[in-house]
């Protein structure tokens, strides 16, 4: 009888290695501050930087945006989250509105952070930027060709007939984009915009960089992207035969999402969490954005090189307090027109 | 809602006579311990499916997405298009490696289920970033027949084609484990009687696998139900992309737990639909084993074709995204950058190997115990209370992951308002236990599918047999039902284990701090687009997950030379 023999090292092997691991993490102290951050890239990095900077230790937790926002309200009271970190105004947006978050009365965020970065009510602050905009292959397109006034609405246009690629509706980016558009021009006409695009029979892929490789190779003349992908595409592949646009210029600007956070209303060390939102926006904004080319919101800041390569633009000054509140509209407003 | 979804239970004692009608009205009394134990298990498993129904009665009124219509039809079709390919691929190769022996047969046995260990977020990738317009294969077919040549696999047929060439496996594993178990004696017997190789395998084989292809079928219509990362890539909105669309665009989780139930309502239909599929008969083996179906040898153009058959599968399904994962690789290795191996790596492939043996053993031993206490009787209620036990399966990942904390928040109340404080303490810290109870209740789907469909061809005799010569129920699970069902069991680890260790949106959700697998860097890297870093940690998860697979092959293979002289 070998098997059960195997069966019951096995199961001895499991429970000794658990233990071992159990271990492991249950003999660590817990940190000062505990971050649920949807943020991953980098983050290591950025949080060994405070802590060298200020002492104040830091675990985090990666996860996706709304599940960590969920497993925060099922936690409750009790949960041992300080900071929520997302890579979406519309996330934040939501926690705060589902009361999650705690508002933080800083001069010194105020300071750093543009008004139009953050909460009204200060329960949030964006810390980085990105902008989605055109990118286009310059053998196939004449840059005059675009729009510059309103860029986005331009790709509505029946010159860009089975030229144009997008990305799906399941990321937040088209939602967000969308969002902004009804914002800025009322349900009605974003519906006509997006009507347009489905019209052109937009290809839809469900991720920028194949959005770029298609663009590259020609089988998409127009696309719209999130400027570091671009870049940080370009850094590995400086030959691509892809240009980028900033949109709008002429108009109300290129449309531009933040990645922040928040003091989670039932820490108990908001203090420190406090403090760590303050560096993030002034002595953290260059480890925030090393390695991944967006945009610090602290105007002091310089970006990377190759982002900063792409020129100045003039975002949309939009409220991004409108990507939360009208995401599922935009999400039912993509549905109505067709658009997948 | 269960209890009028399901057909008569299986197991229905065929034998006639004064002694066995004793027995049977014993058995339909069932055991009160035993039954009570699949009580138990289903209460556990249900709590946070049922966690999640009830949270879908707080949401808002129903605000279903304008196009659910659509999003119930291309599921459907999705369904149907994935269901025939891998029953055709499924059971085709199947016959092909049991019945034959041909160039690299003993090989290619067990590189088929391979395509099990890709995780379909993986795939969906590499399959577009390689194949679709504007990947190297078509811009190389550009380049010699000139500009015009351009197609998109970004479609619902593209999308078939690809989840068929990835789930046949879970057809493939259970086909060929009924042929290896069953089919022997019988299949013999068609062939003494003067039946063809092709008229003995439809009329006689094909019928007695049966059991074991509905299970097999029913696991891919789950994993279809449940996919997010392939359709996604592939632009098919299913019923599980309408819940994270409206949980991602409403922020609002009860309002897509509404839909989450729609998901499950299409579960329900599968269960049904397998259990139809079985039929009202009951095919069990007689008599031996006998001499075992021995594999005809194919010879030359006819040998050559059925590798190239088994290759092309392999090469389109395992091959072609392992080449391009490892160009990646090789690519970041070249480069001065340092690897994503370092750092927590260790760990993270610690944890993963140590989940994955504790997540199988504890399916199995729970699939094999039920299907045990449901042979002792007990009637249609205690089998439809394990049939609950596999609901968790046809639930998206991330919904089981809420279920869960919702099913903790709620015992760490009741806990704390009886004056435990802190209660159970799983839900505040997150817990290793909290992800190995969700492993539990996703996967004992997959476990108790494959362990039920090796119980159906153990014939009610043996164990009547058994009980009238006096064994108790525990001699009778250890002496007689265990070894009886061990291909299924067997079959049972490699599926659970393999799909632990890919297992991506419950761990991301419900991992204490500091704690990661091998899935959730890979994950982490791959959202961010850093292809050439995560390339080389998702050929560690593939590698990992040939363990099992290998391992369960080459048991395989000694027990055939065990039971032959």
């Amino acid at each position: 009888m070998r098997k059960p023999a195997l069966l019951v090292s096995g199961l001895a092997m499991a429970t000794l290695v658990t233990a071992s691991g159990c271990s492991a993490f249950g003999s660590d102290e817990p940190a000062d501050l505990q971050v649920y951050s949807a943020r991953h890239y980098g983050a290591e990095e950025v949080f060994a930087q405070f802590t060298e900077d200020t002492g104040i230790t830091v675990d985090f937790l990666a996860g996706d945006d709304a599940e960590l926002l969920q497993r925060i309200r099922a936690e409750g009271e009790e949960s041992p989250a300080d900071v929520y970190m997302t890579v979406d105004a519309g996330n934040l947006w939501a926690a705060a509105d589902q009361g999650v978050l705690a508002a933080v009365d800083s001069p010194v965020l105020d300071e750093a952070v543009p008004k139009q970065y953050r909460d009204s009510q200060d329960r949030w602050f964006g810390l980085v930027m990105r902008a989605r905009t055109v990118i286009y292959n310059p053998d196939n397109v004449d840059p005059s060709e675009l729009d510059t006034e309103d860029t986005y609405a331009g790709l509505a246009d029946p010159t860009w007939d089975g030229r144009l690629c997008m990305r799906g509706t399941t990321g937040v980016y088209t939602a967000s984009l969308v969002a902004s558009l009804i914002d800025l021009h009322g349900r009605e006409k974003a519906l006509e915009i997006v009507e347009g695009w489905v019209a052109n029979d937009v290809r839809i892929e469900s991720n920028d960089v194949l959005l770029i490789d298609a663009v590259d190779a020609g089988t998409c003349d127009v696309a719209l992207v999130n400027h570091y992908y671009l870049a940080r595409e370009l850094e590995e592949r400086p030959d691509l035969d892809v240009e980028l646009m900033w949109a709008s210029q002429d108009g109300a600007g290129t449309h531009v999402n933040v990645s922040g956070a928040g003091v989670v209303e039932s820490s108990d060390n908001p203090e420190d969490a406090q403090a760590l939102m303050e560096w993030l926006a002034t002595d953290g904004q260059d480890d925030l954005v090393a390695g991944n080319q967006e945009f610090p919101v602290n105007a002091d800041v310089p970006a990377e090189d190759i982002a900063s390569g792409f020129g100045d633009f003039d975002p949309m000054p939009i409220d991004a307090e409108a990507y939360g509140s009208l995401n599922a509209e935009a999400i039912d407003l993509l549905a109505e027109a067709g658009y997948q | 809602m269960t209890q009028t979804a399901f057909p008569p239970p299986p197991t229905r004692l065929s034998a006639r006579g004064p002694a066995q009608a004793r027995i049977r009205r014993a058995s339909s009394r069932g055991r009160p311990g035993w039954s009570a134990f699949v009580v138990l298990v289903a209460v556990l498993v249900a709590a946070p499916v049922l966690g999640v129904l009830i949270d879908a009665g707080t949401g808002q009124a129903p605000d279903l997405p304008r196009n659910v219509g659509d999003m119930v039809l291309t599921t459907l079709l999705l369904m149907g298009g994935v269901g025939l390919g891998t029953l055709v691929l499924g059971v085709g190769l199947a016959w092909l490696v049991t019945a034959h022996t041909f160039p690299l047969r003993n090989v290619l046995v067990w590189l088929l289920v391979l395509p099990l260990a890709m995780p379909a977020y993986i795939l969906g990738f590499v399959f577009l970033s390689t194949l679709d317009a504007a990947g190297p294969v078509q811009s190389a077919v550009r380049g010699v027949v000139g500009d015009g040549f351009a197609f998109s696999l970004a479609t619902l047929p593209g999308c078939v084609v690809v989840m068929s060439l990835t789930l046949y496996p879970y057809v493939y594993l259970m086909a060929r484990a009924a042929f290896v178990e069953q089919a022997p004696t019988t299949y013999d017997a068609a062939r003494t009687l003067g039946a063809g190789r092709a008229r003995a395998f439809f009329r006689v084989l094909l019928p007695l696998a049966r059991p074991s292809v509905a299970a097999g079928l029913a696991l891919v219509m789950m994993e279809v139900l449940t996919d997010f990362a392939t359709v996604q890539y592939f632009n098919v909105q299913t019923v599980s992309v309408g819940v994270y669309l409206v949980w991602k665009g409403s922020f609002d989780f009860a309002s897509a737990a509404q839909l989450a139930s729609l998901v499950m309502l299409f579960a329900v239909a599968v269960l049904a639909g397998e259990r139809l599929m079985r039929g009202r008969s009951r095919f069990t083996q007689k008599g031996g084993r006998g001499s075992g179906l021995r594999p005809a040898p194919l010879t030359g153009a006819r040998a050559w074709l059925a590798t190239g058959v088994c290759l092309l599968a392999l090469g389109a399904s395992f091959f072609v995204p392992v080449l391009r994962l490892g160009a990646w690789a090789v690519e970041r290795a070249a480069s001065d950058r340092p690897s994503a191996l370092g750092g927590q790596f260790g760990e993270a492939f610690v944890n993963s190997v140590v989940v994955a043996v504790i997540a199988s053993l504890t399916c199995v031993t729970l699939a094999l115990v039920m299907g045990h206490a449901l042979r002792l009787g007990g009637g249609r209620s205690i089998r439809a209370a394990a049939q609950l036990t596999t609901f968790g399966y046809a639930v998206p990942g991330a919904v089981i992951g809420i279920g869960t904390l919702l099913t903790f928040a709620w015992a760490d109340r009741t806990l704390e308002a009886v004056g435990v404080p802190g209660g159970t303490g799983l839900l505040v810290t997150g817990s290793v236990l909290g992800i190995l109870y969700a492993y539990a209740v996703r996967f004992l789907g997959p476990a108790y599918q494959a362990v039920d469909a090796a119980y159906a061809s153990v014939p009610t005799t043996i164990t009547q047999s058994a009980l009238s010569l006096g064994a108790g129920p525990v001699r009778l699970l250890g002496r007689v039902h265990a070894p009886l069902v061990r291909s299924g069991v067997a079959v049972a680890l490699v599926l659970v284990a393999i799909d632990a260790i890919k297992e991506l949106p419950l761990v991301l959700l419900l991992r204490p701090f500091g704690f990661t697998t091998v899935s959730v860097s890979v994950y982490q890297l791959a959202k961010e687009n850093l292809w050439d870093q995560a390339a080389l940690p998702a050929l560690v998860i593939v590698a990992l997950a040939m363990v099992p697979v290998f391992l369960l092959f080459r048991q395989v293979r000694h027990g055939d030379r065990g039971s032959r002289p």
